[in-house]
């Protein structure tokens, strides 16, 4: 490890004989530095190891460093060269020394090629005083980064970007989607997003949940205004309340981002295929503002289903949605399995499940345990016309430890032991 | 420096076990521990923000000469490391399985966080028994053995009696006997063999075909029966072939109704977790658990003189193998 150390060094002085480029010294100096440092961590683990593994080691990390390090030097060399040529030169000069000690055959290849007469240059010199005018009239050029993979390295310096961060906006979930990234970047915040938060202070949407919505739907701030304007209008004209359209909004963001005409589509979709009045659309939208902005085949898909597999009648399928309007959106062969353990193992007839729809609102693994910790009980008696009677409302909407105590009339701990017995 | 999220996934690292319901993949319980360990991670107050000093421009007034360039250092919230913008801490945890549970069987099912992968290699190194209920069911067969299967095949039981059966399960786990003998790689006739066999730790080294080392019947009510078992290197479909190899052996056909597996190695039912108590908090509570009684049994073992105990070795013979991980 020392040697490799001592040939470094070697190398470097060589080096410096060859071109006395003074810059080579200085990085010399410094990936010195960081090897020695990189050694003498290593040299307290070689207690453990043996001599031979800890100098291949060393030669890793101080490869791995040097490449680094190269790196940087180009990268910033390469800034500095825009402002003068005569620099550029010399830059130049420097990394091809500094990289020479890692690949010497190179080196050796390229230094016939460097013009290294420095006093030819025709701009003044660095080391010259300038008058405190030029001094300030010298741009430097921005930190902005040209490129990165991440928001992060914009939020300091953008104000769009830490004014979000300070609304509550999840930056890391939107730079994962494609495009949004350059989009908020591009953004000003006092021409472009603060008049749209204005506007949603304005449609009654609570200050907390804008961080939500620009999470969300992002788009909102790109949006033009007026046609923001115009689909609260529409959606206030459709007789929704204010109240309604704004915690519509928070919840359902997208629907800001739809056409006038695109959301009067859905909603006469939804009125027609339901066969309901309009107020009772209107409920179920404000219940589940995600209808209108959802894709409108699963609903169709999950209204045939109720209507074939299931065997509900109409208006038992307009009771069940304007209890549970989630129905709509839920997964139909889970619909499926709920309903056939419900309907043939509980012996459960449809009316009643018609009656009581948050059962197929619920996880099938919940229903089953408790039906069969009732029926292990002798307490499963679905039958509202006989004593005893449970209803499936009660059975599925409890927490465990209401359900054991309410209904079972059970400890918990006794319910988790017969969970273990399934 | 450690944030109290780190500390946190330190207290959940370690073996756990949960009960696995039937009808549920193995990946699922998995994927919803995993989410449940993240969520219970991130909910933990995160670091406060780093501050950095800035200079930040004054706004200058117009009457001022341009090169008046005023600045004012301030202390300022570094924002790139907002939670907002990095994300939260812990975006995916490793949780491995350990012997796997199919679909349609449930049990205990353990699983490791962090460094308690090795653990668990370590563990299933040791080559550790498992106990299972089996309920069966005379008088059907079906093609995959289960009661979901079809149906291919009808036949009588009355003939049977739980004498029979025992019978049966007797000749079935003296078969099984001869296999570990077999599969153990030990000269039968030296000393080694002797000891070892002493000692309970004959068995086959990593891969072998599934060996029973112990077969009881629990219950009999005809056409209804459970079988108690121990066994190593099964898998939950060996099983239920074993209990339609029964029915033949019985003269008659069998279907296995459920595969239920009560004991994986060290971990019981009673250590199980059932899905209302998945969250971080019960997980770090059971893996404490399992530590402090580790290390309760390890100040006795020192306390012990290092023989085994004849009576524990006689009485069943893996767990000596049991005790030495």
């Amino acid at each position: 490890m020392a040697s490799s150390c001592t040939q470094l060094c070697l190398q470097g002085r060589n080096l410096l004989r060859s071109k006395a480029v003074a810059r080579t010294w200085q990085y010399n100096t410094q990936v010195r530095h960081c090897i020695t440092r990189g050694s003498s961590k290593i040299l307290n683990d070689c207690s453990i190891n043996n001599g031979n593994h800890t100098t291949s080691q060393t030669r890793q990390r101080w490869k791995q460093q040097m490449f680094c390090y190269s790196d940087l030097a180009t990268k910033h060399l390469a800034t500095e060269a825009l402002e003068n040529k005569n620099v550029e030169e010399t830059s130049t000069a420097n990394v091809v020394a500094y990289k020479s000690p890692l690949l010497p055959i190179r080196d050796a290849v390229s230094v016939p090629n460097m013009p290294l007469d420095l006093d030819a240059a025709a701009e003044v010199s660095a080391l010259e005083l300038i008058s405190e005018e030029e001094a300030v009239s010298i741009t430097f050029p921005s930190d902005f980064p040209p490129a990165s993979i991440s928001l992060k390295d914009y939020v300091d310096k953008s104000e769009t970007l830490s004014k979000l961060v300070q609304l509550g906006v999840d930056l890391w979930k939107l730079e994962q989607r494609p495009n949004v990234g350059s989009m908020l970047l591009k953004l000003d915040f006092n021409t472009d997003v603060a008049p749209r938060l204005l506007f949603l202070k304005d449609i009654g949407v609570d200050e907390s949940r804008f961080g939500h919505i620009i999470t969300q739907n992002p788009f909102v701030l790109t949006d033009n205004l007026e046609n923001l304007h115009s689909r609260v209008n529409f959606l206030k004209s459709q007789k929704f309340s204010s109240e309604i359209v704004a915690s519509m909004v928070s919840r359902a963001p997208y629907i800001l981002n739809f056409t006038v005409k695109r959301l009067d589509n859905r909603m006469g979709f939804y009125q027609q295929i339901l066969k309901l009045s309009a107020s009772n659309t209107r409920h179920i939208l404000a219940r589940l503002p995600r209808l209108l902005c959802g894709s409108l085949e699963p609903v169709k898909e999950n209204l045939k289903v109720c209507e074939m597999e299931l065997g509900f009648k109409e208006n038992e399928i307009q009771h069940i949605v304007i209890t549970v309007p989630k129905v709509l959106t839920a997964n139909k062969k889970k619909l499926t399995q709920i309903f056939d353990f419900v309907h043939n193992t509980m012996k459960v007839p449809h009316d009643l499940i018609a009656k009581f729809p948050q059962v197929l609102n619920c996880r099938l693994m919940r229903i089953r345990e408790r039906h069969q910790f009732l029926e292990y009980l002798g307490k499963a008696q679905y039958n509202p016309d006989l004593p005893n009677y449970i209803s499936l409302e009660r059975l599925v909407i409890m927490p465990n430890h209401v359900f054991c105590t309410e209904l079972a009339l059970a400890k918990s701990a006794d319910f988790s032991l017969f969970q273990k017995t399934l | 420096m450690a944030t109290p999220a780190i500390r946190m996934f330190r207290k959940i690292e370690g073996l756990f076990c949960v009960y696995k319901p039937a009808g549920v993949h193995w990946k699922l319980v998995r994927g919803s521990i995993e989410t449940s360990l993240l969520k219970g991670l991130n909910a933990t107050p995160s670091q406060p923000l780093p501050t950095e000093v800035r200079f930040l421009a004054l706004p200058v007034s117009e009457a001022e000469a341009p090169k008046g360039l005023t600045l004012s250092a301030a202390f300022m919230p570094v924002l790139s490391k907002h939670p907002l913008v990095t994300g939260p801490e812990f975006q995916s945890i490793k949780v491995g399985v350990g012997h796997r549970l199919d679909a349609s069987s449930s049990g205990v099912l353990v699983l490791a966080v962090g460094n308690g992968s090795k653990t668990l290699n370590n563990l299933y190194n040791t080559r550790v028994t498992r106990d299972y209920t089996l309920e069966g069911e005379f008088g059907t067969a079906t093609d995959d053995f289960s009661h979901t299967g079809r149906i291919v095949e009808r036949s009588t039981y009355g003939h049977i009696t739980k004498d029979k059966l025992e019978r049966v399960l007797a000749m079935l786990q003296g078969a099984n006997q001869k296999a570990l003998l077999l599969y153990s790689n030990v000269d039968m006739r030296s000393q080694e063999a002797y000891e070892m066999a002493v000692r309970g730790l004959l068995g086959p080294d990593g891969k072998s075909l599934p060996i029973l080392t112990g077969l009881r019947c629990i219950n009999f009510v005809p056409p209804n029966f459970t079988l108690e078992v121990q066994c190593i290197n099964e898998t939950q479909n060996y099983l239920r072939k074993v209990v339609h190899e029964i029915g033949l052996e019985l003269r008659s056909t069998a279907l296995c109704r459920g595969v239920r597996r009560t004991r994986d190695g060290l971990f019981t039912l009673q250590d199980a977790l059932t899905r209302d108590h998945w969250a971080a908090s019960d997980v770090i509570q059971a893996i404490g658990k399992k530590r402090s009684s580790k290390k309760k049994s390890k100040t006795q073992t020192k306390d012990s003189p290092l023989q085994p105990s004849e009576e524990s070795t006689t009485v069943n013979q893996m767990k000596p193998v049991k005790e030495q991980q």
